[in-house]
């Protein structure tokens, strides 16, 4: 079982971006050097992670076990369909955003600039972050998935505070506390577990939890849940995302974004799917959704910042994923996993985008943008796409993400169900509502119709009411001269990830199947414990 | 699949009260400490959290014994992989905590306070509320009743995404945030 001809590449995903931090590290001097370091680890790790998609939809889930000590007590690092799915998403978002960063700081350095992208801390934490990504998703025990959780947020902490501004101090001090906190809980979860059933191998527990008292096994998985749902940014415990991630650079932002919330989803997925089967929490779960869904938009809809907006709805949607976890059916898993996929590249790519108004517009505040579509119309298209593409518009993946959760929904056919499906309808429109809102405001409308373009030039003097744009630095919104053109490399990356959100579609077929097979596996537990454990330690 | 792991737990696990009635202590008074305002305290408080779950590992780990080497007799050691996970939790623990100092030093040094700030989007949308008016975006004639200062802090926060793409006009860089923050701060009745 444990002989294949193809090497063991698990480990792949973590060592190869830790070498290459330590190798970016080494050459802090040479930007160039780093930058080639990034772009080939990453470039192969997405190669390693679409071998393992193959390998474990061939020949099953994958195991490795470190350290050489008997089975039961070493660190296992393990990829099923899942994880693997997960990583080839991860893979290729972190590489694209690394594209993007690449760009900004090559253009910033052009303007002399070098505050907003250091690069020298850049790329070492930034690949230690997918590191970290890598480590949760191939983690086989809980410990370690503790310690993948640890090395990304650590990255993130830096991340968020690269450069030292007021509002990133700011922001990032909300964000490390309510991290500490979060993993504090976390290790009092493990200590739990530890106590209650000796081990803290995801395969064994998914044994001998089934023995606890119901009670205890409550306790425990309520414990778990808390800490990943933080991470997860859902709702009673969602307040610290749109706070802390909207001041951080933009592809700092955008691979946050998309990776580090769907990693907390992750756990609550494989949590439980493994360890607590018997007891879905159906009611508590669906009713963490539908506030995180309601809530999450409405504060989209009353927001007035194109990041805290998309901030917001990233919030939102993470309920999606947690309807189809709550359902507890293969069906509704199934759509959790596709629309993590779906969400991983379409959120990247919209904070991407933000990226690039910001760059265009000088701000993001839609009160003060105006007229992007005739500045930049291929960025107009793409935030088009994509924000179509979010709230579910039927050709494109986010339809048939939401579709398939709303049939799992549909097919367990209990009222509280059913009002989660009505929740799903109506959130979706509500993204469409908000995310048309920044259409027409920042892309469509001229910028003399900008409520705070006007009244800044009148706040300053700067002259009468029809704007000037070049006359009116303070606004910074500049239509017709267009000083900054949108470097070429920050766009090529930003249309790769729509491109790729939309790819989903065309491989929606195949991909679903995937999901499918992914959430039957989940389901039926035993393809992983058997892999996992060899068979005289399965008690 | 016989019970067999939990009843050798059950054995072997007898809580120490004493760890436990410490980790209480700890964890509770880290909390207490983590409600404050200024940043220090919060620190505190994420210490004696930490230091409170560290205790915790003591208790899983049961019973008392003699150093875990390979080769002693297994009855007579203690649990060793509870300490191993707890070494590991500690190391984490004193990296994010020394990362926690330098940001509050940080803050100290910009906003010339550690008084963990209320975030201007969120008074700004209370306040709205408060007055029963609808949100900017709904209503451009709301731009009326926000003061300039909250304006200038609006630019801080829309302006700190920005401030590598847009160095000169739409935000002040660095220092003037800063003034900002600490008037705000002074003004602000503890």
């Amino acid at each position: 079982m444990t002989d294949f001809p193809v090497p063991n590449l698990v480990p792949l995903p973590v060592l190869l971006p830790l070498l290459g931090a330590a190798l970016t590290l080494a050459f802090r001097r040479s930007p160039r050097l780093q930058r080639s370091v990034s772009i080939v680890v990453l470039a192969a790790v997405v190669t390693v992670a679409a071998v393992l998609v193959w390998q474990t939809d061939a020949r099953g889930p994958q195991v490795l076990w470190l350290g050489a000590w008997q089975e039961p007590l070493g660190i296992s690092l393990v990829a099923d369909r899942l994880s693997a799915l997960m990583l080839l998403v991860s893979g290729i978002v972190t590489l694209l955003v690394l594209v993007f960063a690449i760009g900004q700081g090559q253009a910033d350095s052009d303007e002399e600039n070098e505050s907003e992208t250091p690069l020298t801390i850049f790329h070492p934490t930034y690949l230690v972050l997918s590191a970290g990504v890598s480590n949760a998703f191939l983690a086989g025990d809980l410990f370690n998935l503790f310690v993948g959780f640890e090395i990304l947020l650590f990255s993130s902490y830096v991340l968020i505070t690269v450069g030292g501004a007021a509002s990133r101090i700011h922001a990032g001090t909300t964000y490390v506390v309510v991290s500490l906190l979060s993993s504090a809980l976390f290790l009092v979860g493990i200590a739990a577990v530890y106590a209650a059933t000796g081990t803290v191998n995801l395969a064994q527990l998914a044994i001998r939890i089934g023995d606890l008292a119901p009670g205890v096994a409550l306790v425990l998985q309520l414990c778990l849940l808390t800490a990943f749902a933080i991470k997860a940014a859902i709702f009673p415990m969602s307040a610290w995302l749109p706070d802390s991630y909207p001041t951080a650079p933009a592809p700092v932002t955008a691979v946050f974004a998309g990776l580090l919330t769907k990693v907390g989803v992750y756990a609550i997925i494989r949590v439980q799917t493994l360890l607590f089967p018997d007891s879905p929490l159906q009611g508590l779960l669906m009713w963490a959704a539908l506030l995180t869904m309601v809530i999450g938009i409405l504060g989209a809809v009353s927001q007035s910042g194109l990041k805290r907006i998309l901030s917001f709805t990233l919030v939102s949607h993470i309920g999606y994923m947690i309807f189809g976890i709550a359902l507890a059916t293969p069906h509704g898993t199934a759509g959790a996993i596709f629309y993590v996929a779906h969400h991983i590249t379409i959120q990247t790519a919209l904070f991407l985008i933000t990226g690039l108004v910001e760059r265009l517009g000088g701000t993001t505040s839609l009160d003060r943008l105006g007229g992007l579509a005739v500045a930049s119309p291929v960025l107009a298209t793409l935030f088009f796409v994509s924000a179509m593409n979010l709230s579910g518009i039927p050709p494109m993946s986010g339809f048939l993400a939401k579709i398939g959760l709303l049939h799992a929904g549909i097919e367990v056919g209990t009222p509280l169900a059913w009002l989660l499906v009505v929740g799903g309808i109506v959130t979706s429109l509500l993204t469409l509502y908000a995310l048309a809102k920044v259409w027409s405001q920042a892309f469509w409308r001229t910028l003399a119709d900008a409520p705070h373009s006007t009244e800044t030039v009148a706040a300053l003097g700067a002259g009468t009411l029809d704007v000037d744009p070049a006359a009116d630095p303070a606004t910074a919104v500049v239509v017709d001269t267009a000083p900054r053109t949108l470097p070429r490399t920050m766009l090529g990356a930003t249309a790769a990830m729509t491109a790729v959100g939309l790819a989903i579609t065309l491989v929606a077929g195949p991909l679903f199947a995937y999901t499918q097979r992914a959430a039957s596996d989940l389901a039926a537990r035993d393809p992983y414990i058997t892999t996992v454990l060899p068979q005289d330690v399965r008690r | 699949m016989t019970t067999v792991a939990p009843t050798l737990i059950e054995s072997t696990l007898q809580p120490n009260l004493t760890l436990v009635l410490v980790t209480v202590f700890l964890v509770a008074t880290g909390t207490a400490l983590a409600l404050d305002r200024s940043l220090v305290r919060v620190l505190l408080g994420m210490v004696l959290i930490g230091n409170g779950v560290a205790v915790l590992y003591l208790v899983i780990s049961g019973r008392a014994g003699r150093a875990p080497f390979v080769g002693e007799d297994p009855a007579a050691i203690s649990d060793p992989l509870p300490q191993a996970m707890v070494l590991t939790a500690i190391v984490i623990s004193l990296a994010t905590i020394g990362f926690l100092l330098a940001l509050s030093y940080r803050l100290w040094q910009v906003s010339g306070t550690d008084d963990v700030p209320d975030d201007a989007e969120d008074a700004r949308i209370q306040r709205l509320a408060l007055e029963d008016q609808t949100s900017s975006t709904y209503d451009p004639s709301e731009a009326s009743t926000t003061t300039s200062d909250e304006l200038a802090e609006e630019g801080v926060v829309s302006g700190a995404g920005s401030s590598g793409t847009e160095p000169s006009a739409t935000e002040p860089s660095g220092t003037e945030p800063s003034g900002t923050m600490t008037a705000r701060a002074g003004g602000d009745p503890r």
